[in-house]
C-alpha cells in the first residue's frame, strides 16, 4: 500500500512536471503551428543556469529568480532569431529550424559543461523529507501539483480574461485576420515564448530536484514526452496539456514499478507508442478542437 | 531526339564520374596506405551518404516529413549483424545470454559451399555480407509497411513525431534484456565482417586494400536505383505529391499506396545504410541510433539542398571531412596555428551547430536547391538552345 501511494506520488510529481512543459508545446503550436523541438534543451539549459549561477556564490533564491530570467530571455531570443525570420517559409524550415536550434543548444551546453554530469543546486525547501500516508517522499512532490493546479488557474485566466489573452486566441484562430485586426502578431508570439519559457525554467527546478545531475541529453526526453502529452490532451488546450502530462507522468511510474524484468527499459516506449495510438485513434486528442482543412 | 540524346549524355557522365570514383579511391587506398583520416572520412562518408539521400527521398522527393531514420538504420544494422556473426564467436558475443538463439551465419553457410580459403572465401565472405545487407534492407522496409499503415495518414509534423517515436520504440525493444538470446540485449553485438575484411591479402606478402572500395560500390549501385526511380513515373508521382496532395490526387495518383511505397523504399535503403554503419563500426549497438543521428542526416540533407541526390551526397562529404578531419583542430586546442583556449572538447560541434543555423536560416536552398549536378553543367547549353528557338 506504502509502496502504490510512493508510485503514485512521485507520478503526480513528474506528472506536474511534464505538465509545466507540455504547456509551452501546446501555446507555440497553438499559435504557430510549430512544434518547438528547442523547448526541451531550453528546459535542460534553465537547469545549466541555475548551476551556474548558484556556483557563482549568488544567494539561492535569487538564483532560482534569475535563472526563471534568463530561461526567458533565452526563450525569446530563440524565438526572434531563429523562427521569426522564418514567418512566411513553409512549415518543414521552421521545423528544421528548431531542430538546429535544438542541436546548437545541445552542443553548445556540452562544450560549456564538457561533457560532464552537473550536479543540481540543493533547494532544501524541495528536497526535505515528508511522509504522506505512510510512504515517504520529498517536499518537491507535494509541492509540484499544488504549483502546477495553480499556475494553470492563472494562465487560464490571463488568456481568458485579458486583452493579451484574447489577443492570442484570436492569433490562435486565424493568423491572418487578426493580424488585419490591429493585433501586433509579433508582440503576442513573443508573450507565449516568454510564458513557455518561463514555467519551462519553473519545471526545470522541480523536475532536476529529484535527480542527481544534468547532462546536455537530459532535456531530449523529458521534452518529447511533455509534447506527446500536448498532443494527448488535445493540442492547443492548456487543461488538456495538464491532464495529458499527468496520465503519462502516473502510468510511466507504474509501468516502473511493474514486477517483469526489463519493465524499465518499455518507460519511455510506452510513451511514444501512446502518442501513435492517440494520433491514429482520436488524432484532436482528449479536448483538442478539430481542425478544418482548407484546400 | 535532342531530348532523348542530352539524357544520354548526363546519364554517361554519371556513369563516368561513379567509375571514376571508384577507381580513384581503391588507387588511393593501395598507393598511399589504408591508414589516415582520408580514408575514415571516404568510408563514413559513403555510409552517411546513402542515410542522407535515402533520407531525401522521402523529405525532400516526397514532401513526408519523416524523423524515424536512425530506427530504420537500427533495424539494418541488427539484422546485418545478427545474420554474419561467425558461429564460432557466437558463445563470446553472447556471453551474458548462453549463446544466441541464431545458430547461423550467413557467411559460415557460403563458405561451407566455396570452402573459406582463397577466392573461394572471398566470394562465400561477399555473397554473405550482400545478402545480410540485402536482408538488413528488407526488414526495415518491412517494419516501415507496418508502420507505414497508420502512420502515413498523419500529416506534416504529426507524421514527424509519430515516425520519431516509433523509432524510440524500436531502440527500447532493442534494448530489451528479454530478447537478448537474438538482440544481445543492451550490449553491442561485436566480431561482424567489417570493411577491412574485404582487404585481399596476395601472396608475397602484399595486400590489396579493397575497404573503401567495398562502401562506394554499394553506395553507387543503390545511387543509380534512387535516381532511376527518381526519374520514373513513379518519381514523377511522388514530386506531384510534394507539389500538392490534392492535385495530384485529381491527376490520378493514388495518394496512400505512393506515400507507402516511397516510405519503404526510403527505409529499404535506410536499413542498408544501416547495415554499412554496423560494418563501418564494426559492431551493432542500440544506444548508437537516437534521435540526434537522424536530427544529424536531416540536417546534412538541409545543408544539400532538399530534393538533391547530389547535393545530399556533396554535404555528406563536406560534413563527415569537416567532423572527422578539417575541424578536429577546434576540439584539440590548436585550429590554422592559433592557439586557443576556446578551442576544447566540443567546440568543433558548437561551430557546426552555428553555420547549420546560419544555412538554415539564410540560405535555405542548401547547396545545390533541387538541382543536380547535371542540371548546372548543361544549363549553360540549354540557355543557348532556348535563345536560339526564341530566335
Amino acid at each position: 500500500m506504502e509502496y502504490a501511494i510512493s508510485v503514485l506520488l512521485s507520478g503526480i510529481s513528474v506528472g506536474g512536471q511534464y505538465a509545466l512543459i507540455a504547456i509551452g508545446y501546446t501555446l507555440v503550436y497553438g499559435i504557430l503551428r510549430l512544434i518547438n523541438f528547442a523547448h526541451g534543451d531550453v528546459f535542460m539549459v534553465a537547469g545549466l543556469i541555475g548551476i551556474y549561477l548558484s556556483a557563482s556564490g549568488i544567494p539561492l533564491y535569487l538564483t532560482l529568480a534569475l535563472a526563471i530570467i534568463l530561461t526567458v530571455i533565452l526563450g525569446f531570443t530563440i524565438e526572434r532569431v531563429a523562427y521569426k525570420p522564418l514567418r512566411s517559409a513553409p512549415r518543414m524550415s521552421v521545423m528544421i529550424s528548431a531542430i538546429g536550434v535544438s542541436y546548437l543548444l545541445q552542443n553548445t551546453a556540452t562544450f560549456v559543461t564538457g561533457g560532464q554530469p552537473m550536479n543540481y543546486v540543493k533547494v532544501p525547501a524541495l528536497s526535505k523529507m515528508v511522509s504522506i500516508g505512510g510512504a515517504s517522499t520529498s517536499m518537491v512532490t507535494v509541492i509540484t501539483p499544488v504549483l502546477v493546479l495553480a499556475l494553470v488557474l492563472a494562465l487560464v485566466m490571463l488568456i481568458n480574461h485579458t486583452k493579451v489573452g484574447m489577443a492570442m486566441r484570436a492569433v490562435a484562430k486565424d493568423f491572418e485576420t487578426s493580424q488585419l485586426m490591429g493585433i501586433k502578431i509579433n508582440n503576442v508570439i513573443s508573450m507565449t515564448f516568454i510564458i513557455g519559457s518561463a514555467l519551462a525554467a519553473l519545471g526545470s527546478i522541480l523536475y532536476f530536484t529529484n535527480y542527481p545531475y544534468i547532462t546536455p541529453a537530459a532535456g531530449a526526453m523529458p521534452g518529447l514526452k511533455a509534447f506527446v502529452a500536448a498532443v494527448f490532451g488535445g493540442i492547443g488546450s492548456i487543461p488538456g496539456a495538464v491532464i495529458g502530462a499527468f496520465i503519462i507522468g502516473i502510468c510511466e511510474n507504474v509501468i516502473k514499478a511493474l514486477p517483469f524484468e526489463g519493465a524499465t527499459t518499455f518507460v519511455d516506449a510506452f510513451t511514444f507508442a501512446l502518442l501513435i495510438v492517440v494520433l491514429v485513434v482520436k488524432p484532436t486528442g482528449l479536448f483538442g478542437e478539430k481542425a478544418t482543412e482548407k484546400v | 531526339m535532342i531530348q532523348k540524346k542530352k539524357v544520354s549524355r548526363e546519364t554517361l557522365l554519371c556513369l563516368v564520374g561513379a567509375v571514376a570514383a571508384l577507381v580513384i579511391v581503391t588507387v588511393l587506398e593501395n598507393t598511399i596506405g589504408p591508414s589516415g583520416q582520408l580514408f575514415i572520412v571516404l568510408k563514413k562518408g559513403a555510409v552517411y551518404s546513402l542515410a542522407a539521400v535515402s533520407l531525401n527521398l522521402l523529405n525532400g522527393f516526397t514532401g513526408l516529413f519523416s524523423l524515424g531514420h536512425a530506427g530504420f538504420m537500427l533495424l539494418g544494422a541488427y539484422t546485418y549483424a545478427i545474420l554474419t556473426v561467425p558461429v564460432s564467436a557466437k558463445d563470446a558475443v553472447y556471453y551474458l545470454f548462453g549463446g544466441s538463439a541464431v545458430k547461423f551465419s550467413l557467411p559460415d553457410i557460403f563458405y561451407g559451399i566455396f570452402g573459406s580459403e582463397g577466392a573461394g572465401g572471398m566470394a562465400a565472405l561477399t555473397l554473405g555480407v550482400l545478402l545480410a545487407i540485402i536482408l538488413g534492407g528488407l526488414v526495415a522496409a518491412f517494419f516501415a509497411y507496418l508502420i507505414g499503415l497508420p502512420v502515413l495518414r498523419l500529416k506534416s509534423d504529426y507524421l514527424a513525431i509519430a515516425t520519431l517515436g516509433f523509432a524510440e520504440i524500436i531502440r527500447a525493444i532493442f534494448q530489451w534484456q528479454a530478447l537478448g538470446p537474438v538482440t544481445n540485449g543492451a550490449n553491442m553485438i561485436t566480431q561482424i565482417p567489417t570493411f577491412s575484411s574485404f582487404n585481399i591479402r596476395l601472396g608475397s606478402g602484399k595486400t590489396l586494400y579493397l575497404a573503401t572500395f567495398f562502401p562506394f560500390l554499394i553506395l553507387i549501385l543503390c545511387l543509380v536505383v534512387i535516381v532511376m526511380l527518381i526519374n520514373s513515373s513513379y518519381g514523377r508521382a511522388f514530386k506531384a505529391i510534394r507539389e500538392d496532395e490534392v492535385a495530384a490526387e485529381a491527376m490520378g495518383i493514388n495518394l496512400a499506396r505512393h506515400k507507402r511505397l516511397s516510405f519503404c523504399i526510403s527505409s529499404f535503403f535506410a536499413g542498408i545504410s544501416g547495415a554499412l554503419f554496423a560494418m563501418y563500426a564494426s559492431n551493432a549497438q542500440a544506444m548508437v541510433y537516437t534521435s540526434t543521428m537522424t536530427y544529424e542526416i536531416l540536417l546534412i540533407v538541409v545543408i544539400g539542398g532538399i530534393g538533391s541526390v547530389s547535393g545530399s551526397v556533396l554535404a555528406t562529404f563536406l560534413y563527415v571531412a569537416c567532423s572527422e578531419w578539417w575541424l578536429r583542430g577546434l576540439d584539440m586546442g590548436k585550429f590554422l596555428g592559433i592557439q586557443s583556449g576556446l578551442f576544447r572538447s566540443g567546440f568543433r560541434m558548437v561551430v557546426f551547430s552555428v553555420v547549420i543555423m546560419i544555412v538554415v536560416l539564410f540560405f535555405r536552398r542548401g547547396i545545390m536547391g533541387d538541382k543536380e549536378f547535371t542540371d548546372l553543367l548543361f544549363r549553360r547549353r540549354k540557355k543557348q538552345k532556348a535563345k536560339e528557338a526564341a530566335k
